[in-house]
């Protein structure tokens, strides 16, 4: 076991304990505070897979803006702040099952299929800004604008679901009184 | 290193993200979830673009691609819970039944 795989299996050990805590702890808050930690954590991942650029857009758009997200809607949504009611047993057993049952089915799939290769890291070409860039906007450019147009709709999309609503229903309100 | 370290990270992430989708009951949460369900996918994206030394950089172009639907996801979901809360009051999967055809069901709430 070479330093990179001590490295990397240490960043994916935290990854997954934080996430196993992030899926179980009975506080919602602290739910969305341990996703940060396993989202950093998978950023560490991909440093030690020499994806630099992915490094730096995983920690602004996962552990900057979809945790910060996660925590207002939580706030606005009145989550509460103590511990929630325990989940039913007979739900925990079903949600294990499940979850075991896909675990099982992939470690077997994929490491009976490629669980003997290597990754050869010095040969691996560094996925810096301007590698990525490169490849980004050579052979992936029609599906980038095709993204662009998605986030567009996603944005007008979420603008008018909150807002909209909220004003039509202030308008039968009013129209009531 | 081997291939075979992410691909149990990816497997064990994913499982657990599995485990959080249907046992959680906050609907916040069960998109927490589906996070950790798309980091997974991820991580065996990066590790197959390094292990094939892609110079077109497929892996990485596609989880880039992957961490912007998830924004939007997570935009459009989080929009749908905070109406859902406004208009139903709740933000527990168990309260939403409105279109199940068992009659069993908790009562609505008002």
């Amino acid at each position: 076991m070479t330093g990179i795989e001590v490295a990397f299996v240490l960043l994916g050990a935290v990854a997954l304990a934080a996430g196993a805590l992030a899926v179980t702890t009975p506080r919602v808050v602290h739910a969305a505070l341990w996703l940060a930690v396993a989202l950093a954590a998978v950023a560490g991942c991909f440093l030690v897979l020499s994806a630099e650029l992915l490094v730096w857009i995983q920690v602004l758009i996962y552990v900057g803006a979809v945790v910060v997200l996660v925590l207002f809607a939580l706030m606005l949504t009145r989550a509460p702040s103590g511990p929630m009611p325990p989940t039913p047993r007979r739900r925990l057993v079903a949600a294990g099952c499940v979850a075991a049952a896909t675990a099982v089915v992939l470690l077997i799939t994929t490491l009976a299929t490629l669980g003997g290769e290597r990754i050869d890291l010095e040969a691996a070409p560094f996925g810096t800004a301007g590698e990525v860039g490169a490849a980004l906007f050579t052979g992936w450019v029609l599906p980038f604008e095709a993204l662009s147009v998605l986030l567009l709709a996603a944005l007008i999309g979420a603008i008018v679901l909150t807002r909209g609503r909220g004003r039509s229903e202030q308008r039968d309100q009013e129209g009531s009184r | 290193m081997s291939l075979a370290y992410p691909l149990i990270i990816s497997a064990l992430l994913f499982s657990i993200g599995v485990f959080g989708v249907l046992a959680r009951r906050n609907i916040v949460l069960v998109l927490v979830s589906v996070e950790l369900m798309l980091n997974a996918a991820n991580i065996n994206l990066v590790a197959f673009d390094a292990w094939w030394a892609d110079t077109l950089h497929g892996g990485q172009v596609l989880t880039l691609f992957v961490i912007t639907i998830a924004a939007a996801e997570i935009g459009i979901g989080l929009a749908i819970v905070l109406l859902v809360f406004r208009v139903r009051g709740s933000s527990d999967l168990d309260d939403l039944g409105i279109l199940d055809e068992r009659t069993d069901v908790p009562a609505e709430a008002p």
